[in-house]
């Protein structure tokens, strides 16, 4: 069972600000969780794919877009694609909405370090 | 199972080979690629060295393709690996740690080396080549411990080291054999002028030198020359030339001249073996310029592919000095003989010179300095071998004088091939500019820019970008070329300010709406800017969005690349207290503080504190914010002052910490500083503020629109005052016309510039009513402000949300 996933509870939707990110770990992985204006909710991992790498989670969010706050590269928070000229990806995971608490969905191997 | 597929070799992973490579894969190649570099680093932008060098780029922004885009697109890459020999026999390449791997077909894309002198003392230490990441690094540390330079070679290379080494505060001289700089590209004319611009900038020459020896023990400490004259110097760069790296392919047995022979298809002596960029011979020449090798991977690749394509003819080379504020450019021939026509214009007073040769009335060369705004076209022209007409003598010189007055464009972008390379720097040709044009919609150079990465680098190639948008578009490119603030809207700050005031509009979203943005939201460009003109406009009922806030201001504290941040405690004037500083150092030990810098503006830098730990550093220090990352008044640097100072004519101390706290956390289109001094000695730097104030006798001196950043300007004398209720008064006025007026993020002495300092003294000076008024509406701002921290102590949900990590 290596691609076990799993549903994790991040918090309730209030704690996320609307086109502001918030940093959560699970295990071993960083993660940055944005709730776009239209109320949809996004997880990406928390560390930019250009080369110097850097967090995500402090960026400018428009529409399902994400602005890096360190480069400013543009990068789609639906499939993780950084946007030309630039390039690159950065891994996403499903998010879903249990009644008012967010779920992230993660394999379990992220937990054994 | 899969079909097989045909095993491609690259050696070189360089820009030559990658950028056939990139050629193949947009062909849709069916080959399993293998790449070899003998560099550590992936493939990097050779060509703009320069510019690391300068400081302007660090070598991560010059990298072409990260290993990522290796492994996306299945390619296997081994750096730091040197290919010895293709057997051609057994069909394998053989590296020097012993790798063999069999080929189909192999491309040599090995470049080339540093030609270096081979006088006695060449091989001293501190004597380097400029070609490679490596002699950057070795230039970069020499400046920091050495204090003259020598550089031989007056080319193009050479001279870009010399500014960047320069640049770095070294002592430089140009050693050239001849007497003209440039001499394989420029004319007499041409290259004394820039001589003359580049001693301006602070580069010496040694001009007739033959260079026979490099003194010195173990290290080089000088030059000898031929005429038995000396230059003393701690530091030598080779830039005499390059050598193509060809031992492999000697070492394999294929036919190799100067560099490794190829036919109009690259083909080497040895069957299914290619050769590409600056280790190829092709027609008897071999290219040291960036564009005949995109030019030549783009046929190698269509042949490779088995697309059709013209055979390679050879290219028309031009030159282009990477040097900020000269510009410098030639293609073809330059120097006249008498089988030529000269059609030539000079300005000594604008620098400009221009000249085109024509033979038998066809166009067969130009040379351009201080202006090149006609280098695309004349390229073009040149290249096609055109007739001189009329028309095109009107386009090009215009009434004859230099500059050309306003030349009809258009003309040679339409009879230029789609494969041709436009922007040199990224390999993009003109077909993916008219592509990006016809099929995304694209209208403005910074949308092409975007989609294609043309102009991105040195931005060359821009007129002729604009040329091809202009030849693409047809009438409807006056009307969507007009840029606005970013790529969202076409409206500029002014009409935006007007439709907000008019409109009444309240929130970014709502100006996004009704003005019809195009991507609904804005970017990180507009919404920061359209936030700040909000908030200008209604001081006391707009509320601020902390969504369209960049990091540093919407956390307060300045983020660093590794996800920290950095606390600056405000200090009033410069001034703290020892308890003060004691509280600063137990909270700095307390949170692990990593460095402790004092800051340009004579503040405590607080770097690398944990995001989760910045608002507990905040409440444990219970100091205000320094505002170290805000579009605000940053600080407000003082001298000593009549407090101490046996100079100082005024309390420099006591007025800076005043103004420092009046005018502190009030939103400005971009960072401000102040100096107060208080004498004429000016201690405190005040020319190089936004507001720089110097203290008198009889009262104080005002400057205005000084910078010490990335565009250094010294400040403008703006007016005396006598008193210091007048000096608030005009500071007041200043800062609130500025406010008002400024593009978000347009620093005063861009704003100066742009609006004129008469203009701003008129409005300031000439009318005690304006002024008045002015200085009533910053108050009214001033009023609303308050210190985001104790707001966000008080907070806690918005502190949680902004500054916690959440864990599963």
């Amino acid at each position: 069972m290596d691609s076990a996933k799993q549903e994790y509870a991040v918090g309730p939707v209030q704690s996320f600000l609307p086109q502001i990110g918030r940093v959560v770990t699970a295990g071993n992985l960083e993660l940055a969780i944005f709730r776009t204006s239209d109320g949809a909710f996004y997880a990406v991992e928390n560390s930019s794919p250009h080369p110097k790498g850097g967090p995500l989670a402090e960026g400018i969010v428009s529409g399902h877009y994400l602005y890096d706050p360190l480069y400013d590269w543009k990068i789609d928070l639906r499939s993780g694609e950084v946007q030309a000229p630039d390039h690159g990806t950065v891994a996403t995971f499903p998010v879903s909405l249990d009644g008012d608490i967010v779920k992230v969905s993660l394999q379990q191997a992220v937990f054994q370090s | 199972m899969t079909v097989e597929r045909e095993k491609l070799v690259l050696i070189g992973n360089g820009m030559a080979g990658v950028g056939t490579i990139e050629q193949i894969l947009k062909l849709g190649g069916a080959y399993d690629i293998t790449i070899f570099g003998s560099e550590p680093h992936p493939n990097y932008n050779r060509i703009m060295l320069s510019y690391v060098l300068e400081g302007s780029k660090s070598i991560e922004d010059i990298i072409l393709n990260d290993r990522q885009w290796y492994e996306d697109n299945n390619i296997t890459l081994h750096t730091g690996t040197t290919v010895v020999r293709i057997d051609e026999a057994s069909r394998q390449i053989v590296t020097d740690n012993g790798m063999s791997v069999p080929y189909d077909k192999v491309i040599i894309a090995t470049g080339s080396n540093s030609f270096i002198l081979p006088v006695p003392g060449s091989t001293k230490d501190g004597v380097v080549g400029f070609r490679d990441i490596a002699d950057c690094d070795a230039m970069l540390a020499a400046a920091q411990q050495y204090r003259t330079a020598a550089v031989i070679g007056g080319g193009l290379l050479g001279l870009e080291a010399a500014k960047g080494l320069v640049n770095l505060g070294m002592d430089v001289t140009v050693v050239h054999l001849l007497e003209d700089l440039m001499e394989r590209q420029l004319d007499h004319t041409a290259s004394s002028m820039l001589q003359a611009e580049l001693e301006r900038q602070g580069v010496k020459f040694a001009m007739g030198k033959q260079t026979v020896e490099l003194t010195g023990e173990e290290r080089v400490n000088g030059l000898r020359f031929s005429d038995g004259t000396e230059l003393q110097s701690d530091f030598v760069v080779m830039a005499v030339g390059i050598k193509p790296n060809v031992q492999l392919a000697k070492d394999s047995g294929i036919t190799v001249n100067r560099g490794i022979v190829v036919n109009d298809y690259l083909q080497t002596s040895m069957a299914n073996v290619y050769s590409v960029g600056e280790c190829t011979e092709h027609r008897g020449t071999c290219y040291g310029l960036v564009a005949p090798l995109f030019e030549q991977g783009m046929v190698l690749a269509k042949h490779l592919c088995g697309a059709s394509t013209q055979p390679y003819e050879g290219s028309v080379v031009a030159t282009k000095l990477k040097i900020s504020g000269v510009d410098v450019f030639s293609a073809g021939d330059f120097t006249e003989t008498a089988e030529h026509t000269v059609i030539s214009a000079k300005d000594e007073w604008k620098r400009t010179y221009k000249k085109i040769l024509l033979r038998n009335n066809i166009i067969v060369g130009a040379v351009l300095f201080g202006d090149v705004t006609e280098s695309a076209s004349l390229q073009k022209l040149v290249k096609q071998g055109t007739e001189m007409t009329d028309e095109i003598y009107g386009e090009v010189m215009g009434t004859g004088c230099c500059g050309g007055g306003s030349a009809k464009k258009g003309l040679s972008v339409e009879t230029m091939a789609d494969e041709e390379i436009v922007c040199g720097c990224n390999g993009v040709t003109k077909k993916a500019i008219v592509d990006a044009v016809t099929e995304n919609g694209f209208t403005t150079v910074d949308e092409i820019k975007a989609c294609t990465g043309a102009t991105r680098s040195c931005g060359g190639c821009k007129p002729v970008v604009e040329q091809i948008l202009q030849f693409v578009l047809g009438d409807s490119f006056q009307e969507s070329a007009k840029q606005g603030i970013c790529g969202c809207t076409t409206l500029s700050r002014d009409e935006i300010v007007a439709e907000i005031t008019a409109k009444g509009l309240k929130t970014t979203k709502e100006v996004m709406n009704v003005l019809g943005w195009k991507q609904a939201e804005g970017c990180s460009k507009c919404r920061p800017a359209v936030n700040y003109y909000l908030g200008m406009i209604y001081p006391d009922t707009h509320e601020d969005e902390k969504e369209s806030r960049f990091v540093n201001e919407r956390m307060s504290a300045n983020i660093q690349k590794d996800g920290t941040f950095t606390v600056i405690p405000r200090m009033y004037g410069g001034v703290t207290t020892p308890e003060d500083l004691r509280r600063i150092a137990d909270v700095s030990l307390k949170y692990n503080v990593k460095v402790v810098k004092v800051t340009g503006g004579q503040r405590l830098d607080l770097v690398g504190i944990q995001k989760e730990d910045v608002p507990k550093v905040w409440e444990e220090l219970d100091m205000p914010s320094g505002y170290g990352y805000a579009k605000s008044l940053r600080t407000v640097k003082t001298c000593v002052g009549s407090q101490f100072c046996r100079f100082g004519t005024q309390d420099s101390m006591g007025m800076g910490a005043f103004i420092e706290r009046k005018y502190e956390r009030l939103d400005l289109p971009a960072k401000f500083k102040i100096a107060v001094n208080g004498c004429p000695r000016n201690c405190a730097e005040s020319c190089t503020k936004d507001i720089g104030i110097v203290g008198n006798d009889g009262g104080w001196e005002v400057f205005i629109g000084g910078n010490g950043g990335i565009k250094p300007r010294i400040a403008d004398a703006f007016c005396k005052v006598k008193t210091d209720d007048e000096l608030i008064e005009i500071c007041s006025a200043v800062i609130q016309y500025y406010r008002e007026t400024g593009n978000y993020l347009e620093r005063t002495s861009e704003w100066v510039e742009r609006m004129g300092l008469e203009n701003i003294q008129n409005v300031i000076l000439n009318n005690e009513d304006n002024r008045k008024e002015l200085a009533a509406r910053i108050d009214f701002a001033l009023a609303q402000v308050t210190d985001p921290w104790k707001k966000m102590l008080n907070d806690d949900s918005t502190r949680t949300a902004l500054f916690e990590k959440a864990r599963v």
